[in-house]
């Protein structure tokens, strides 16, 4: 037994490595403990500084554009993939009318919406429909790509059922290929995970000399990234073009993982963990587009959603004299809230 | 429902700071002065004879390829001339050359090269499959290998964006190539925060004569 063992293992890592010349099939769905050598190789490359995977964690590689050109799917359903892509790379298309500041899906969602730790996007499509405590009920993954342009966009959601709405969550589905739904083990590399808290509480003071010396050659000393004949370069980070109080990232332990794991772009897990709490503190605490939740007042805003969002943010905080919110700047756009995010209600006894 | 009506007057302000607050990033590239281009027209006698009368350079497969300067952002140019005297570049041609000019001089030379325009240069044959390879990498590069695109940085085609992040579409593609790889020998170290060098380590060979490919055919605006 022993020796099959040593005798299957270099075997399957030689056969992977002369088949990922051909890089058709580069997909893996398995648990950490069941990973070759070459899949582990292929992992480090993709989130290269980030932690190897758990045993017992679920690790995915999602198809590649180039697997979906090989793939034997119907062309009509590859025409669809292939524009959910485009509007997940370049989502600006959508500027001024479901997006209404300088954000991509890519912005945030590094690499495809593929890569661990850089907030891939097929664990939406196996954990959905499921309970989020931002809005308090059960929901699909429309209506979760539906948060993402409310509030990350600072936009207005596509209509739910719609050719890009269908088209977007098909991308997100297709990655999650041979994934199956509702999956009991823990997701390696989901989200952006979270970082230990930092040794010396954050401070925005240390944070903006962190943010001058590894940020603000392409987001700007203003925030504002870069905008060059009319098409977005480097995203802005605050200010109107950029997310809005109610978006995911605007919490700390958010911003400061997707930093750690994310920037400088090219060069992943380059700060330190304590710099990257520094430069959450310092780029949150600076002004932004309204929450579309807002009441009329940040501080009571703050505490209506304080255990299941803003305790994590600054919002509502007094910082240098200035309550962080108290104001009424939509960003580029004309609405609160979108028309058609909603509560639901499965009790049946609606009326 | 939860909407919040803003007064129309308020929105209109909003409105006019918004339009104010929008900046041009035009006003970082170099204003060129004219007599400064003048000046340095006479000065750049000494540089044609590698980088050629129209500034195009020319490509030299195996030996050392001469970079065209035409059309390049000034402060970019200005820096890595001194990047030459500091020894944060270094080139067996142009070493000896940086420290021949002034500051004022290297000012007027950098502003003569920005100003001058740009011509499509001559690209070896290569293989497609090879330059479907290259355009691949330079617009969305290689996440499974943490390659991020060229034109992340260097922007929209390729064009370059500010100072920091030079045009590198319709670059001879000798000197492209030769560059990645003076970046992976630790030889060419000026770039901002290692940001060219990380990327540079994780390409291949075959990716780096691809990618220089591709960009040397793209037009330099």
């Amino acid at each position: 037994m022993n020796m099959m063992k040593k005798y299957i293992l270099p075997a399957a890592a030689l056969s992977a490595l002369v088949f990922s010349t051909f890089n058709a099939q580069a997909q893996t769905t398995k648990l950490g403990k069941d990973l070759t050598p070459q899949e582990r190789v292929q992992l480090s490359q993709m989130a290269p500084g980030s932690p190897p995977p758990k045993d017992d964690e679920l690790v995915h590689i999602p198809p590649t554009m180039d697997d979906l050109d090989a793939s034997d799917l119907h062309p009509k359903m590859k025409e669809a993939i292939r524009r959910g892509y485009d509007l997940f790379m370049n989502t600006q298309q959508l500027r001024g009318e479901y997006v209404f500041n300088n954000m991509n899906c890519a912005s945030c969602h590094m690499g495809e919406g593929r890569l661990p730790f850089a907030g891939p996007v097929w664990p939406a499509a196996v954990t959905l429909p499921g309970f989020r405590g931002k809005n308090n009920h059960v929901n699909n993954l429309e209506e979760r790509i539906a948060g993402c342009f409310t509030y990350s966009m600072n936009g207005k959601p596509l209509e739910y059922g719609s050719d890009d709405m269908l088209a977007l969550s098909l991308y997100h589905q297709w990655l999650a290929t041979d994934v199956p739904m509702f999956p009991k083990n823990k997701i390696y590399g989901r989200g952006y995970p979270r970082l230990p808290d930092p040794e010396k509480a954050a401070s925005a003071e240390r944070g903006k000399l962190a943010y001058t010396e590894n940020c603000a050659i392409c987001h700007q000393e203003n925030g504002a990234g870069v905008v060059a004949n009319g098409e977005v370069i480097y995203p802005a980070v605050w200010g109107d073009d950029s997310y809005n109080w109610g978006a995911g990232i605007s919490r700390l332990f958010t911003l400061a993982s997707f930093t750690m794991h994310n920037m400088p772009l090219g060069q992943p897990n380059s700060v330190t963990a304590q710099e990257a709490w520094d430069i959450a503190q310092y780029i949150n605490s600076q002004e932004r587009p309204q929450d579309p939740r807002y009441t009329g007042n940040a501080q009571e805003t703050r505490a209506k959603y304080l255990d299941t969002f803003h305790k994590h943010t600054l919002y509502g905080v007094e910082v240098d004299g200035k309550v962080l919110g108290q104001h009424d700047n939509l960003g580029h756009k004309d609405f609160l809230m979108p028309d058609s995010i909603r509560p639901r209600d499965f009790s049946g006894k609606k009326p | 429902m939860s909407f919040v009506s803003f007064p129309r007057k308020t929105l209109g302000w909003m409105l006019a700071i918004l339009s104010l607050s929008i900046s041009s990033y035009s006003a970082l590239a170099a204003e060129l002065d004219a007599e400064a281009v003048k000046r340095g027209k006479a000065s750049a006698a000494i540089c044609a004879s590698c980088h050629q009368a129209d500034g195009s350079g020319m490509n030299i497969p195996g030996g050392e390829s001469w970079p065209r300067l035409a059309g390049l952002n000034r402060d970019y140019l200005v820096a890595q001339v001194n990047a030459f005297k500091e020894g944060s570049r270094s080139s067996p041609t142009m070493t000896p050359f940086a420290g021949m000019l002034n500051p004022q001089q290297l000012l007027d030379v950098s502003s003569y090269y920005a100003s001058l325009p740009t011509k499509p240069i001559t690209v070896p044959n290569t293989d497609p499959a090879v330059m479907e390879h290259g355009k691949k990498l330079a617009l969305e590069g290689d996440w499974d290998r943490y390659i991020v695109s060229c034109s992340s940085c260097h922007g929209p085609n390729n064009q370059g964006v500010g100072v920091e992040f030079p045009g590198i579409a319709g670059q001879q593609p000798s000197y492209i190539a030769q560059q990645l790889e003076a970046w992976q020998k630790g030889v060419r170290k000026n770039d901002p925060q290692n940001l060219m060098g990380a990327i540079a380590e994780r390409l291949n060979s075959h990716d780096i004569a691809a990618v220089s490919a591709w960009l040397a055919a793209q037009p330099a605006q």
